[in-house]
C-alpha cells in the first residue's frame, strides 16, 4: 500500500519536474485521467469520445485525435497511437500552459512555436509537413459544421481566400505557372504572428502556480 | 504661442485662423450688449416711418448663434493644430485645446465680459454622452471581456483606495498645517478625495488615442475609466450628503455598499434593456433605411438619461446599451447606415471633446480661485503616489489570478495613464456652496492640468523609451479569424477534457445561447443564421471590393497570386472556342461595359428621402433579386471570360484578370477556374457539360455567400445584353440549381 503510493508520488514528482506543472496540478490531472479511463492505466479514443462536454464542439474529432497523435509527444515518431498513458496525456496538456513572468523573450518564442506546432499538427492530417488546400478546406468545414446548414461552398470559398492570403504574404511574387504546394510550418508561423499564441492558447489549470517552465523538451 | 511664428509660406491659413478667432470672440462678447435696433411692434404706428429695408435683430437668434460660434471656434482651432506640423506631434491635442481655452478666457476677461463656465448640465447632459457612446459602441468586446476581472478590480478597489487614501492624508495634512486649512473636516476631505480619484475617460481617450499602445493596456486603462463611474457616483453622493450632515454611521456605510451594487447593476440593466429594444427595432427598418442611425443614437441617449433619472450610473448604462446593441444592429442595418453611425459618433465625440477642453481652459480663467500652496501641491503629489501604490498593490493580487501576468512595464503604463479630466472638474463645480469649494476647485483644476499636460505630453516618449508593445496596425486577416475561432473551440474542448468549467466553457455556452435564441429575435431574415466566420468573410470581401473600386479597377493588383497558384494543376480538356480577333474583343468588352454603366444610371422615382439604389447598398436584399442579379452578372462575366482567355492558357497581364471594376479576385479566381474544375470531389453537377458550362462550379458556389454581396455592386439592375440571350435560356435551371444555396447562409 504505502510502497505503491510513494512510487506514484515519485512518478508524479518526476513528471512535475519534467513538464513544469506543479505537484498539485499533476495530482488533479491524474484524478481526471483515472475518471476518464475508468480506472485503467490507459485511455483510448472511446474514452474521450464519451465526454459530454465535447458533444457540441465542432472540432471534436480533431481534438481527440490530437491526444493520440504521436507527433505531439515530441519523441520524433509519427502516426497515431491507439491508447495513451498518463505521461502522454500530461505532455499534451503541457501545450496549454501559460507563460510565466520569469520567461525571457526567447523562451516565449519557443513556447509560441511549440503551441503553433500543436495547431499545425492538428491541421496537417496526412503528416507531410504542409497543410494543403484540401486539408485547410476540411478545417474550415469542420469549424462551420456545427453552425447549421452552411453548405460546403462557403467553407471552400473561405478556405480558398485564406490560402490565397497565406500565399500572398509568404510568397508574394509567384509566376502564374508556379504552384503553391501548401502551408509549411514557417509560413504558418508567419501568418499567425499577430495572434501571439503564447498569450492566447492557454487554459487555466486548477492551482495556478507554475514554477518551472520546461515542457518535456529540454531547452 | 506657436501660431504666429511660422515661416512665411504657410502664413495665410494661420493668419486667417487668428483673424477669425478674434472676430468671433469679439462678436460673441459684443453680442452681449447689442442694442435692439429693430422695430418690434409694427402695430404701434403712431406716425409713418419709412419701410425698414434692413434690420438688426440679434436677440432673436442669440442662443443658437452663440452656440454655433463656439463650436465653430473649437473646430477651427482643431483644424489649425493640424496645419502646424511639428507641434501636434509633440503636444497632445488636449493640451493645445486647453491652452486655446485659456487664451480665449483671458481675452474675454480682458474685454470685461463674463466668460461662460463649464456648466454642469451642459457637460453631463450634452457634452459627455457622445464621447461615452462612441467609446462604448466601438468597445473591443473580446479584450474587454477577457480582462474584465482585472478592469473591475482596478476600477472599484483602485478608486476606493485612491479616494480614501487621498481623503485621509489630506485631512492629516490640513490638520497639521492649520491656518486657512484648519476648517477642513474629514468628510470634506473624503469628498474631495472621491472627486479627484477617478480616472477620466475623456482625458484617457484623448491621450491614448494618439499613442497607439497595445490593446491590452489600452483596454485596461480605458475600461477602468469607464467602470469607475459607478464608484464615483456612489462615493460622491455619499460624502456630499454626509458632508452636509457632518457624521456618517456604519449603517450608512452598509447602505452605501448596497447603493453601489444598485447603481452599477442597475445602470447595466437599463442599458441592456435599451440595447435590446434598439436591436429589436432595427430588425424592422429595412424599408426606412434613412432613419436607422437615429434609432441607435436615440435609444442610447435615452438609456443614459433614464439612468440619470434614478441616479444610476449613466456611463455604464450607455456602455451596456452600445455593446448590447451593436452586433445585432450591425447585422440588420445597411452598409450606408453603418457608415453613418460610425461617422456621426466619431464626429460628435470629437466635437464634444474639443469643446470640453476649451471650456476647461475658459473656466480656469473665469472661475473664482483660492490658491493654497500646501493643499494644491500635496494634492498633486498624492494623486501620483496613491495611484502608483494602488496599481502596484492591486497587480500583485491580480497576477495571482491572471493567466497572462502583467509585467512591470504594463503596471507603469497603467499607473501613469491614470489621467484626471473634466468629470472631476464638473463634479467639483456641482458641489453645493461649501466653504472650501473654491479651494477644492483650484486644486482639482491643478491636478487636471498636471495630468493632462505633464503626463499627457510625456507618456508618448516614455512609451517609446520603454519599448512598450504598440497596437498592431493591420486589419485582421481571414486566417487570424479562422484560427481565433478554432482556438476558441479547441480551448473549450481541452477544458472539457480536463473536466473543469473554465471561462471558455461559459463563453461557449453564452455564444450558443446567443445563436439559438437571441439572434433569432433580433436579427432580420436569414442573417440570423449566419455564423460569425461567414459574416467576417463577407465583410472582408466587401471591403476589398470597395477598395478596388476606389483605387481604380486595373490600377494595381494586390500581389500576383491568384487561385491558379493554389489549385493543383490538372490538364484540362481541349476547348472549342472560336478565337476572336483583338478588335472584336475590344468591341464586345465595350458593349458589356457600357451596358453596365447604363443600368447604373437608371434612376427610380426621385424622393428627397430616398437613398439612391447603390451597388454597395443592401446586404439584406431580397433573395430572388439577388439570384437574378447573380445570373445576369455571371452571364456577362462568362462572356468576356470566354472571349479573352483562349484554351487553357492564362495570358499573363494581370490587367486582363481584372475586367470589371471591383472584381479582382473574382475574375482572377474564375479565370483559373477552368483548371480547377476537374479538381475536388465536391464540384457541382459535372453532368450538364457544354462549352459554356465549363465555367467552374467554383464560382457560383463561392458566390453563394461572398458573391451575393459582391455581385450587388455590378450595376445593380438588369443588364440587357442581347448577346447573352441564347446562353441564358439553357442556363437558368442549372444556375438556379447551383445557386440553390441561399445567399446568406
Amino acid at each position: 500500500m504505502g510502497a505503491s503510493q510513494t512510487r506514484t508520488e515519485d512518478v508524479f514528482q518526476e513528471l512535475s519536474d519534467k513538464t513544469g506543472f506543479s505537484l498539485e496540478q499533476i495530482r488533479i490531472l491524474h484524478k481526471r485521467f483515472r475518471q476518464l479511463s475508468g480506472d485503467e492505466d490507459t485511455i483510448s479514443k472511446e474514452n474521450l469520445e464519451k465526454i459530454q462536454a465535447l458533444d457540441k464542439n465542432p472540432i471534436r474529432n480533431q481534438i481527440i485525435e490530437a491526444f493520440f497523435d504521436k507527433r505531439n509527444q515530441n519523441d520524433g515518431e509519427v502516426g497515431s497511437s491507439r491508447e495513451i498513458g498518463f505521461q502522454q496525456f500530461v505532455k499534451v496538456m503541457c501545450h496549454f500552459k501559460p507563460p510565466t513572468l520569469k520567461m525571457t523573450t526567447e523562451d516565449k518564442e519557443a513556447m509560441r512555436r511549440e503551441k503553433l506546432r500543436f495547431l499545425f499538427n492538428m491541421h496537417d492530417t496526412d503528416n507531410d509537413g504542409t497543410i494543403t488546400l484540401d486539408e485547410y478546406r476540411k478545417v474550415v468545414e469542420e469549424l462551420l459544421s456545427k453552425s447549421g446548414a452552411i453548405g460546403l461552398e462557403a467553407a471552400k470559398a473561405i478556405a480558398d481566400a485564406a490560402m490565397l492570403e497565406v500565399a500572398s504574404i509568404n510568397v508574394p511574387h509567384m509566376e502564374p505557372h508556379e504552384f503553391y504546394e501548401g502551408i509549411t510550418f514557417e509560413h504558418f508561423e508567419q501568418i499567425l504572428k499577430g495572434l501571439e499564441m503564447e498569450s492566447r492558447m492557454n487554459i487555466r489549470f486548477l492551482d495556478v502556480d507554475t514554477s518551472t517552465m520546461h515542457c518535456g523538451k529540454s531547452q | 504661442m506657436a501660431l504666429s511664428c511660422h515661416p512665411l509660406g504657410s502664413f495665410p491659413p494661420r493668419l486667417s485662423v487668428c483673424v477669425l478667432l478674434i472676430v468671433f470672440v469679439a462678436a460673441a462678447s459684443a453680442s452681449h450688449d447689442a442694442p435692439q435696433d429693430g422695430t418690434h411692434d409694427p402695430t404701434n404706428v403712431t406716425h409713418k416711418k419709412g419701410f425698414p429695408v434692413l434690420l438688426f435683430n440679434y436677440d432673436h437668434v442669440r442662443t443658437p448663434f452663440e452656440i454655433s460660434l463656439w463650436i465653430l471656434l473649437a473646430l477651427l482651432m482643431k483644424l489649425g493644430f493640424h496645419v502646424i506640423p511639428r507641434v501636434s506631434q509633440v503636444v497632445p491635442e488636449s493640451c493645445l485645446l486647453i491652452v486655446v481655452g485659456l487664451l480665449v478666457g483671458g481675452f474675454i476677461k480682458a474685454i470685461g465680459e463674463k466668460a461662460p463656465a463649464l456648466d454642469d448640465t451642459l457637460f453631463f447632459l450634452y457634452l459627455l454622452p457622445p464621447i461615452i457612446l462612441d467609446a462604448g459602441y466601438f468597445l473591443p468586446v473580446r479584450p474587454f471581456t477577457e480582462n474584465v476581472g482585472t478592469i473591475l478590480v482596478f476600477a472599484v478597489v483602485g478608486t476606493l483606495w485612491n479616494a480614501f487614501f487621498m481623503g485621509g492624508v489630506m485631512y492629516g495634512v490640513c490638520w497639521l498645517e492649520g491656518g486657512p486649512l484648519a476648517g477642513v473636516d474629514l468628510l470634506s476631505c473624503l469628498l474631495f478625495g472621491s472627486i479627484v480619484s477617478a480616472v477620466d475617460p475623456v482625458a484617457v481617450l484623448a491621450v491614448f488615442e494618439e499613442i497607439h499602445i497595445n490593446e491590452l493596456l489600452h483596454i485596461l486603462v480605458f475600461g477602468e475609466s469607464l467602470l469607475n463611474d459607478a464608484v464615483t457616483v456612489v462615493l460622491y453622493h455619499l460624502f456630499k450628503e454626509f458632508s452636509a450632515v457632518g457624521t456618517v454611521t456604519v449603517l450608512d456605510g452598509v447602505l452605501a455598499v448596497v447603493c453601489f451594487f444598485v447603481v452599477s447593476l442597475g445602470g447595466l440593466l437599463v442599458g441592456a434593456i435599451y440595447g435590446v429594444l434598439g436591436a429589436f427595432t432595427s430588425r424592422f427598418t429595412s424599408h426606412t433605411r434613412v432613419i436607422e442611425p437615429l434609432f441607435v443614437f436615440l435609444y442610447s441617449y435615452m438609456a443614459y438619461l433614464s439612468a440619470e433619472v434614478f441616479h444610476l450610473s449613466g456611463i455604464m448604462s450607455l456602455i451596456a446599451c452600445g455593446v448590447t446593441m451593436r452586433p445585432y444592429v450591425e447585422a440588420n442595418v445597411s452598409h450606408k447606415s453603418y457608415t453613418t453611425i460610425k461617422y456621426f459618433l466619431k464626429m460628435w465625440s470629437s466635437v464634444s471633446e474639443t469643446l470640453i477642453f476649451i471650456f476647461l481652459g475658459v473656466s480656469t480663467v473665469a472661475g473664482p480661485h483660492a490658491w493654497n500652496w500646501t493643499f494644491v501641491v500635496v494634492t498633486v503629489v498624492l494623486c501620483l503616489v496613491s495611484r502608483v501604490m494602488g496599481v502596484i498593490g492591486l497587480t500583485y493580487v491580480i497576477n495571482k489570478f491572471r493567466i497572462v501576468k502583467l509585467t512591470k512595464k504594463d503596471q507603469f503604463i497603467v499607473a501613469y495613464g491614470g489621467l484626471r479630466g473634466a468629470i472631476a472638474y464638473s463634479l467639483g463645480f456641482l458641489l453645493p456652496d461649501h466653504p472650501m469649494k473654491t479651494l477644492f476647485l483650484t486644486a482639482i483644476i491643478t491636478v487636471v492640468f498636471f495630468t493632462v499636460f505633464v503626463q499627457g505630453m510625456t507618456i508618448r516618449p516614455l512609451v517609446e523609451l520603454l519599448a512598450v508593445k504598440k497596437k498592431k496596425e493591420t486589419r485582421r486577416s481571414i486566417n487570424e479569424e479562422i484560427h481565433t475561432q478554432f482556438l476558441d473551440h479547441l480551448l473549450t474542448g481541452i477544458e472539457g477534457v480536463c473536466g473543469h468549467y473554465g471561462h471558455h466553457h461559459w463563453k461557449d455556452k453564452l455564444n450558443r445561447f446567443n445563436k439559438t435564441y437571441v439572434k433569432r429575435w433580433l436579427i432580420a431574415g436569414e442573417r440570423s443564421m449566419e455564423p460569425q466566420l461567414i459574416s467576417f468573410y463577407n465583410k472582408m470581401e466587401m471591403r476589398q471590393a470597395m477598395m478596388m473600386v476606389e483605387s481604380g479597377s486595373s490600377a494595381k493588383l494586390p500581389g500576383l497570386i491568384s487561385m491558379q497558384n493554389i489549385q493543383p494543376k490538372v490538364e484540362s480538356r481541349g476547348r472549342t472556342i472560336p478565337k476572336i480577333s483583338k478588335g472584336r474583343e475590344e468591341e464586345i468588352r465595350r458593349i458589356l461595359r457600357s451596358n453596365l454603366q447604363q443600368t447604373k444610371q437608371r434612376l427610380r422615382s426621385y424622393s428627397r428621402h430616398d437613398l439612391f439604389a447603390d451597388p454597395f447598398e443592401d446586404m439584406n436584399e431580397n433573395l430572388s433579386e439577388m439570384r437574378f442579379r447573380k445570373q445576369r452578372v455571371e452571364m456577362e462575366r462568362r462572356m468576356s471570360h470566354y472571349l479573352t482567355v483562349p484554351a487553357n492558357r492564362q495570358e499573363t497581364p494581370p490587367v486582363r484578370r481584372v475586367r470589371f471594376e471591383s472584381d479582382d479576385q473574382e475574375s482572377s479566381r474564375e479565370s483559373s477556374g477552368v483548371r480547377a474544375r476537374n479538381v475536388g470531389p465536391n464540384s457541382s453537377p459535372a453532368d450538364a457539360i457544354s462549352v459554356l458550362e465549363e465555367s467552374p462550379p467554383l464560382r457560383p458556389n463561392r458566390r453563394s455567400d461572398g458573391g451575393a454581396r459582391r455581385s450587388a455592386e455590378h450595376g445593380a439592375q438588369a443588364t440587357d445584353d442581347d448577346d447573352d440571350a441564347e446562353e441564358e435560356k439553357g442556363e437558368p435551371q442549372t444556375q438556379a440549381r447551383r445557386v440553390s444555396d441561399p445567399g446568406p447562409n
